[in-house]
Parts: C-alpha cells; sequence; structure tokens
C-alpha cells in the first residue's frame, strides 16, 4: 500500500518539471484540464484485484518502476521504420517516437481538403475549436486513475480530423514507436479522431520499440464519429515483452453511425486494453474485434464495454486468445442494452485456445439488458489444439511445426479476413507466421 | 512394398490388433474386410502412424524401412496415403493451402522442386475432373459443410495430386451412393498402376464390385483369420460375417 502512495507522489512530482517545458502552454484551457486531472489523479487509488473490474489483472508489477516521462529526442533508424509499414501502399504515415511526433518520418499523401492528420500538440498550440469541443469529453479522469494520469499529462499523441462528407480513401498509419534504452520511460499518446457527418476513415494505431526494454505506454484515444460517419480502426500491438501498455479506447456513436474496431496483439509483460463504445443515437453499427497472442509469463486484459443506449443498433464483438508456457488472458466483456434500445441486436463472443498445461484464461462474456424486444447472445470457449485436425495435416506430409502453424493461423483467420486492407491483413499475417512458424 | 509381422497393437490399454500378418507388393489390390470392431480402421490408423495408438510388439517394414520408427509426416512423404473414415474438416484452411503445403513438403522431402502457383494450379485442375469436383470447392475450407459424398471425394483427389505408392482407402465407400461410390472407384482405378499398391478397407463387399480387388483378407478379432482372391467376398456377401464367425469358433473348438 505504501509502495502504491509512494509512486502516485512520484508521478505527480514530475508534473512541475512537466509544465516548465509546456513554455507557455500553461495559459491554455487544456492546462486547466490538465490540473484537474492532476487532482483527480492525486485523489484516486491505483486499482487492486479487489476491484471488480480488475480482479484478474494485478498491476502490481507496473507500481515497482519509478518510470519517467520522456523527453530526449531520439533518432530511429529508417530501416525499422520501414520494416513496420505495410507493403505497396502509398498512403499517409504519422510517427511518435517516445511519444512525440516525429515530423522528418512523417509523409502525408492524398487528403482531401480540410482534413487534419498530425501532431494534437500543434493543434493544441492553434487552440483548435474541434480539438477544444472534444477532448476529455469521452475518457473521463474523475474515476479513471490511467486516464488522469494521461490527461494530467497532456502532451502529445495523434490528431485526425475528417471535416464533412470528405472520405480518406487510403488508410492513415500512425506508429508510436518506443526507443528507451535502459531508461525506464512512460510514453503517454494522446489521440483524437474526429469523423463529421458522412465521412470516412481508416485508421491504423500501430504500438513498436526498437529493443526488449522496460517502458510504460498509457495510451488514450476518443473517437468521435459523428452522423453516418463510417470508421475503421487498427490497433497492431508489437510491443517489447517487458513493457506495460495500458490503453484506453473511447468511441462515441451518432445516429447511423459505423465503427469498427480489430486489436491484433502480441502483448506486452502487463497488457490492458479497454475499448468503450457508446451508442448515443440510433442506426449506429459497432464491431470489436480482437487478436490476442502471448506466450511466456504474458498478462493480457482485455475489457470492453459495448453501450447500446438507444434502439436499432447493432453491434458484434469477436475475441480470440492463443496462449502459450505460462500466460495469462484476460476476457471481460460487457454489453448493455439500456431501456430504450428495443431492436437491438448484440453478438459478442469470446474463443481461446490454450497451447500449454499452464497457461490460463479468465474470461467474462456480461449482458446486461434492460430492454424487452432485442437479440442478443455470448458465449465464450477454452480449448486446446484439434488433434485430428493436426494428424490430418501430418497424414498430408505436412511437419509437425507447420501443421501447428497452419492451424493457428486458421483459428485466427476469422479476425484477420474481417479486416477490409489486404495489405493490411498480410502484415498481420506475417506477425502470425513469426509468431507461431 | 508392406510387410506387417506378428503386429499388435491397441488404445489406451486396450489391445485391438492381436498379431496382424500381412505382405503387400507393388501393383496389388488387397481388401480387408470384417465385421465392426474387428480392427479394420486401428490397422489403417497404425500404418499412417497415428500417435493415440500404442504398437505393443511386431514389425512392419515398408520398402525395406522400418515404418513403425517414421513419423506420421514422414510416412506420407514416404508415399503412403491414408483416405480417411472420418475426413476431419478444419475451419480456416483452404483446400488450397492444405494440398499446396503437403505436396511442397513432400516434394522437398524427396529433393524435388516446389511447385509454382501456375505448375499447382495446372496440376490441380487435372486431377479435379477424375473426381468430378468443381474449382470453386478449392477456395472453401478443408471439408468444411461438405456433404458425406464431397467429404469422400475430396480424400481421392487428394489422393490424386499427392500420388502416393500405398493407398490406404479406410471405409471409403460407407454412406456413399451409387453414383458417389462409381466417381470414387472411378477414381481410385485411373491411379492403380504396377508400381503402387492399395489398401480397401471396408464393410461392405459392393465396392468391390467397382474396385476389384487381387486378394481378400478377413479380420476378425484383431486376427486375419481368412485370406483369398475375391471370391472371397462374394462367398462373405452370401453368407455373411457370421459365416467367418462360426467358422473361427470351430476351429478354435476343433
Amino acid at each position: 500500500m505504501d509502495k502504491t502512495i509512494e509512486i502516485k507522489d512520484w508521478y505527480i512530482s514530475n508534473f512541475g518539471e512537466f509544465e516548465k517545458r509546456l513554455n507557455g502552454g500553461s495559459e491554455s484551457s487544456i492546462h486547466k484540464k490538465r490540473k484537474e486531472a492532476l487532482s483527480n489523479f492525486s485523489r484516486l487509488d491505483f486499482p487492486t484485484i479487489k476491484d471488480e473490474e480488475w480482479k484478474y489483472t494485478s498491476i502490481a508489477p507496473l507500481l515497482k518502476h519509478n518510470f519517467i516521462p520522456s523527453y530526449e529526442k531520439k533518432n530511429i533508424s529508417k530501416e525499422f521504420i520501414k520494416s513496420l509499414l505495410f507493403d505497396e501502399m502509398e498512403h499517409s504515415l504519422i510517427v511518435f517516437i517516445n511519444g512525440r511526433y516525429s515530423a522528418e518520418n512523417s509523409v502525408l499523401l492524398n487528403l482531401p481538403e480540410g482534413v487534419i492528420v498530425g501532431s494534437i500538440a500543434d493543434e493544441i498550440k492553434k487552440k483548435n475549436e474541434v480539438l477544444l469541443k472534444h477532448f476529455g469529453k469521452y475518457a473521463d479522469h474523475q474515476n479513471h486513475i490511467f486516464t488522469a494520469l494521461s490527461t494530467a499529462y497532456t502532451e502529445d499523441g495523434a490528431f485526425i480530423y475528417v471535416p464533412k462528407g470528405k472520405i480518406v480513401e487510403e488508410p492513415i498509419h500512425i506508429i508510436f514507436i518506443t526507443s528507451s534504452a535502459d531508461k525506464k520511460i512512460l510514453i503517454q499518446p494522446r489521440n483524437l479522431f474526429v469523423a463529421e457527418k458522412s465521412s470516412q476513415v481508416t485508421i491504423i494505431e500501430h504500438y513498436a520499440c526498437d529493443e526488449e526494454s522496460t517502458y510504460f505506454t498509457n495510451a488514450v484515444t476518443e473517437i468521435v464519429t459523428e452522423e453516418n460517419a463510417v470508421v475503421d480502426h487498427i490497433k497492431l500491438q508489437e510491443e517489447s515483452k517487458k513493457a506495460f501498455h495500458i490503453a484506453r479506447m473511447e468511441v462515441d456513436q451518432e445516429k447511423n453511425s459505423n465503427f469498427s474496431s480489430h486489436l491484433i496483439s502480441t502483448g506486452a509483460d502487463l497488457t490492458r486494453n479497454e475499448f468503450n463504445a457508446r451508442f448515443n443515437d440510433e442506426g449506429g453499427e459497432c464491431t470489436l474485434n480482437g487478436l490476442y497472442m502471448i506466450d511466456g509469463t504474458q498478462l493480457f486484459d482485455a475489457h470492453t464495454l459495448m453501450d447500446h443506449a438507444k434502439p436499432h443498433c447493432n453491434s458484434h464483438e469477436h475475441y480470440k486468445g492463443i496462449l502459450d508456457d505460462k500466460s495469462r488472458g484476460v476476457f471481460n466483456g460487457k454489453v448493455i442494452v439500456r431501456q430504450d434500445a428495443q431492436k437491438t441486436n448484440a453478438f459478442q463472443e469470446n474463443n481461446n485456445i490454450l497451447l500449454s498445461d499452464e497457461s490460463l484464461v479468465n474470461t467474462k462474456p456480461q449482458l446486461e439488458i434492460f430492454a424487452d424486444d432485442v437479440k442478443c447472445s455470448h458465449g465464450a470457449t477454452i480449448g486446446q489444439m484439434d488433434d485430428e485436425a493436426k494428424f490430418y495435416l501430418k497424414s498430408r506430409g505436412i511437419g509437425e511445426e507447420a501443421s501447428k502453424g497452419i492451424l493457428l493461423h486458421a483459428f485466427a483467420s476469422d479476425v484477420v479476413t474481417s479486416i477490409k486492407i489486404e495489405s493490411v491483413r498480410n502484415y498481420i499475417e506475417k506477425i502470425i507466421t513469426k509468431k507461431f512458424n | 512394398m508392406l510387410e506387417i509381422k506378428n503386429l499388435h497393437a491397441g488404445i489406451e490399454g486396450n489391445e485391438i490388433l492381436k498379431g496382424i500378418n500381412l505382405k503387400v507388393n507393388a501393383g496389388e489390390v488387397h481388401a480387408i474386410m470384417g465385421p465392426n470392431g474387428s480392427g479394420k480402421s486401428t490397422l489403417a490408423q497404425v500404418l499412417a502412424g497415428r500417435e493415440e495408438y500404442e504398437v505393443i510388439s511386431g514389425e512392419v517394414f515398408y520398402n525395406e524401412k522400418n515404418l513403425l520408427e517414421l513419423n506420421t509426416e514422414d510416412r506420407a512423404r514416404e508415399g503412403i496415403f491414408l483416405a480417411f473414415q472420418y475426413p476431419v474438416e478444419i475451419p480456416g484452411v483452404s483446400n488450397t493451402n492444405l494440398l499446396k503445403t503437403a505436396l511442397n513438403e513432400i516434394r522437398k522431402y524427396r529433393g524435388e522442386e516446389e511447385l509454382d502457383t501456375i505448375e499447382f494450379l495446372a496440376l490441380i485442375k487435372e486431377k479435379m475432373k477424375l473426381v468430378e469436383l468443381d474449382q470453386k470447392f478449392m477456395s472453401r475450407a478443408v471439408n468444411e459443410g461438405f456433404s458425406g459424398g464431397e467429404k469422400k471425394r475430396n480424400e481421392i483427389f487428394q489422393m490424386a495430386v499427392l500420388q502416393p505408392k500405398l493407398a490406404i482407402l479406410d471405409e471409403t465407400d460407407s454412406g456413399l451412393d451409387i453414383d458417389a461410390l462409381k466417381i470414387v472407384a472411378n477414381g481410385v482405378n485411373k491411379l492403380r498402376s504396377k508400381d503402387n499398391a492399395t489398401i480397401v478397407v471396408t464393410h461392405y463387399q459392393r465396392l468391390l464390385n467397382y474396385i476389384v480387388p487381387d486378394f481378400v483378407h478377413v479380420l476378425y478379432k484383431g486376427k486375419i483369420v481368412k485370406s483369398g482372391g475375391k471370391e472371397l467376398a462374394f462367398k462373405l456377401e452370401e453368407l455373411g460375417y457370421d459365416w467367418v464367425k462360426s467358422d473361427v469358433a470351430e476351429t478354435v473348438a476343433g
């Protein structure tokens, strides 16, 4: 307990230094939010396994380290960045190194007029009205200590704005690279994506590191999909197995909007991904898909909340996990269908394959239904690799390892094939191949 | 090509095969018949290398190699093919992916060049005609949602592509209507040659009207109790397995 307080003091004590570095930026309304969030942070406690929402995920290992906010500018080799790109694609790329926008590595291509893609720090400086309207509105920092920490230290992250009716045809690839060497650094990407009425955009949030080191990523992403807007979001998490990754995504869905999220993760030491989406009006469609592949002593926790607040909305959720060695997985998917939300269709499923005797999954699909004319289902499975299928493949001359790879690819395939862009799918196939072949 | 000597094998501590002796030469077709539970499928699975089955004693030689020392995939690469009684459904793996991977692993093992996509497609197009399968079928997941007949045809199609030296057909005829049976049998017959051999495991004599065997063996309680030419199959059809059972009982009593 005492240790936890020390850690909190540590994060609070860094704030003075942080403020100095803001260099005049401390006058803005955003800064008021930062300070509010800091006081929330000092009031709130870090969760323990006594909290229902953190029952299976102990963050004690995270609290053992004094992570330092990263200020240094780092250079990353072009080759490394190239290894993170999708083949045969010409699209906008924005790169963040240790949480800070790297203009020299970023390139903006084929963006329709009025679309903004770039650093949130720049937009804070410019007092961008869209930013001021939406920032911090969806990811509440009153009750969530990690969001409070993120909000207090808001500095940089990705900002994407797609004005009314604009279609961004090519995906926007955002890469967050951590290069910490031997320093235990704290990276806090703070992202805001706003798609206005009838606009369309595909955004890839990609987390990577250049070496296996210990660092802490605390990411918050807010997404606004206005009426009739279509937003596809893909998150790729390829981080160090010694890293800590706490992330939260909040999605606001307006009338007839269509949002989809795909998470592909090879985990970290400890990963917590929260995906929360809320239908604020009728006719919305939301897909939440995920694939986690972990081993060693990794812990991966996916927490999702699908809030059907209004009628005539559809949600589909499918998370799949492959766990080896002593790794642990947590899936907690909650679907709330509120009293108003008649004619809701909500489907949720979580399937897991355990490759070892010592791996473990705690899965908890939850449905809370307060309306009476709805179609909802949920389910979870935990199983082993299908030995019959493996024998079948081997009896055709395919070796043990290749057979295993084929079957795990197959297990993952419905999550991967639901991603629309071929080159992204190919990239993900490579991640899976690297993992299992 | 294949020589089985006094083979005893079982699963989970139960001995099912109790001393099998069988010799199969290149160019021959052997039918193994027998009532349910006599050990026919066990023999097929043991030859293919199913790990769940335990070989208790005995020897199996395949082209001068100790077959029992080879793992499942190497047996396939050496030219053994098992057409499954119940082909396994594998969602997410396409027929193309399975066959191309299998074929190239086998070719690699034999030190042959891997086929590129164009060569592979040409090959499967030719072989598909043999079992009257539609091209569309290649992109479907392995056996997923296939009818019983489609599954069996798929087994024969895979056999045609992989071109084994020794094919073991495990109850490939059961559950097939006469049209599907003819297609399957026709596929098998076209693949027959003086260089390869076939073991047809079946419960019914019907299949043997279409795939004419050189030898028929009757398996009962884990042993081959009768061997003969194709006329043995007709006798079995006429008298039923009870004839074998009573015959064996007599022999034991006598």
